[in-house]
């Protein structure tokens, strides 16, 4: 860049100094590129995958396993929704901002009764906190979700002891949580995302695959148009539920009412049109398990941080 | 043939009007404001309803430090005084000392929690530390509170501000609306000055 400003001021620029003030324009974009991806960037929410998160390797299997387990029953029988997260750091945000972003995303617990919360650990920032959704902010106000982190975790924590100190405030959350009078959860809890689920995705998916069913065959013809129809409802029916049963019921429905549907009107030839990708794209929709997702609870800020 | 494009012209008109004057989504983003704004007065309540303990708490173990209490009781006399309605997000010299106010509310309330460190029976003390943390988390919802009024003003400006919803904005006298500059927010997050015996 400096070496650049002397040729401005030569007048007619030979050709050899041009080539290097383009050069030197390019290291110096290179180098705010640089510069600009060195800049501290927010850590990335990662993904719910389960209802234990470990990016730090900190909990054995068979913990997460035990934990996941526990969260899961309580999930059953109380309906609220309890993860925990373990990440190395969430600098240069503090703990309360990179929580926030966590389960503005995550969304746990109910939409409308607001009953989740997060347990999240920075390893490396030695920092903890709860964060505790708006419909559990009774139950655990501040105080109490501080003293949880104060008297069960940051001791256990300061002797490394991760897996016994999360197990045991998840033991008294849920327990606290317990004693707290929240509607009941969804009947047959068991199948909540299967019945309860498919219903709400059940007319979306009909009327999609009718619209795009008729489509596709006259597109591909009858098997194959069928077939994509299958993949498509069941990859809608699982990006809306999210869960696998349901998704191979919604592609079987969609090849169905694709296979089956009213007349083609027949605007293009049905014959030459027959796409290989019909039969490959048909099993689209089943990638990926039907794992945990947030409810679209809601969350305000409230909870506690500590640090050991 | 003519008057087939007209007519043509004109559908396209009429529904690129229709659908893209915004007036809908400037009555949605109006609403969402006044939620969130709503919610930050709520926040800033429960924060005012914190201090009268917190300040009988700390004047338990630190009577010496009167000067750091009486200038948080000040500081919330003085946010009390503000009348904080919806109406002063259409004023923005009003928001702009309810702003200030509340800043200075933040920086008292800190200089406590600072001076608080220097006594360790009040450390200890269980009300105390079940107090700290929930003037924490308030100060957290706080700033959550504020973080989603920021981003409802966002979307509501870029709408008022933006071709062609801005003609909308113009025909129906719709304002951008005041949010929290960077300049209150430096001067919130500023540690509070400390001066010794000048003012008494």
């Amino acid at each position: 860049m400096m070496a650049t400003t002397p040729d401005v001021a030569a007048g007619p620029v030979p050709g050899r100094a041009r080539w290097w003030r383009r050069l030197g324009a390019a290291a110096s974009a290179a180098v705010l590129l640089a510069w600009a991806t060195l800049l501290p960037a927010e850590v990335a929410v990662p993904p719910l995958t389960g209802r234990i998160v470990d990016l730090t390797g900190t909990l054995t299997a068979s913990e997460q396993a035990q934990l996941a387990d526990r969260l899961e029953q309580f999930e059953a029988a109380k309906g609220s929704q309890i993860a925990v997260l373990f990440v190395p750091t969430t600098a240069p945000e503090t703990i309360e901002q990179f929580s926030i972003r966590v389960v503005d995303r995550w969304r746990l617990g109910r939409q409308g009764v607001d009953d989740g919360l997060l347990l999240l650990v920075a390893k490396d920032d030695r920092t903890v906190r709860i964060e505790v959704g708006r419909g559990l902010e009774g139950v655990i106000p501040d105080a109490v979700a501080n003293r949880l982190i104060d008297e069960y975790m940051v001791p256990r924590f300061r002797g490394g002891d991760f897996a016994g100190g999360v197990t045991v405030a998840i033991d008294r959350i849920t327990q606290l949580v317990d004693g707290e009078p929240l509607p009941p959860p969804a009947p047959g809890w068991q199948g909540r995302e299967g019945s309860g689920g498919a219903g709400a995705a059940l007319p979306v998916v009909f009327f999609l695959a009718i619209v795009a069913g008729g489509f596709l065959r006259r597109l591909f013809g009858q098997l194959p148009g069928a077939l994509l129809t299958g993949g498509l409802a069941g990859l809608v029916a699982w990006l809306l539920v999210g869960t696998l049963a349901v998704a191979l019921f919604m592609a079987f429905v969609g090849f169905v009412i694709g296979l089956a549907g009213g007349g083609g009107g027949g605007w293009v030839s049905r014959g030459p049109r027959r796409g290989g990708s019909g039969g490959g794209f048909g099993g689209g929709g089943f990638g990926g398990g039907g794992g945990f997702r947030g409810g679209g609870g809601g969350f305000g800020g409230g909870g506690a941080s500590g640090r050991w | 043939m003519i008057r087939h494009r007209l007519a043509a012209a004109f559908l396209l008109l009429a529904a690129t009007l229709l659908s893209g004057c915004g007036y809908n989504a400037m009555q949605s983003g109006d609403e969402a404001i006044k939620a969130a704004w709503a919610e930050v007065l709520n926040q800033y309540q429960r924060r005012a309803d914190l201090i009268p303990n917190l300040v009988r708490t700390v004047e338990g173990f630190a009577q010496q430090e009167r000067e750091v209490l009486t200038r948080v009781t000040e500081a919330r006399a003085r946010v009390g005084a503000i009348q904080a309605t919806p109406e002063l997000l259409n004023d923005p010299a009003a928001f702009e000392q309810f702003q200030q106010a509340q800043g200075e509310l933040s920086g008292a309330l800190s200089r406590l929690l600072v001076v608080a460190e220097a006594y360790p029976d009040l450390k200890s003390d269980q009300n105390f530390r079940d107090l700290q943390a929930q003037l924490e988390g308030t100060e957290n919802r706080i700033t959550v509170a504020r973080n989603r009024y920021i981003e409802a003003i966002r979307a509501y400006n870029t709408l008022v501000r933006q071709f062609p919803t801005n003609l909308t904005a113009m025909i129906f006298g719709y304002q951008p609306k005041p949010t929290f500059s960077v300049q209150n927010e430096a001067e919130i997050s500023k540690p509070p000055e400390v001066s010794f015996g000048t003012s008494g």
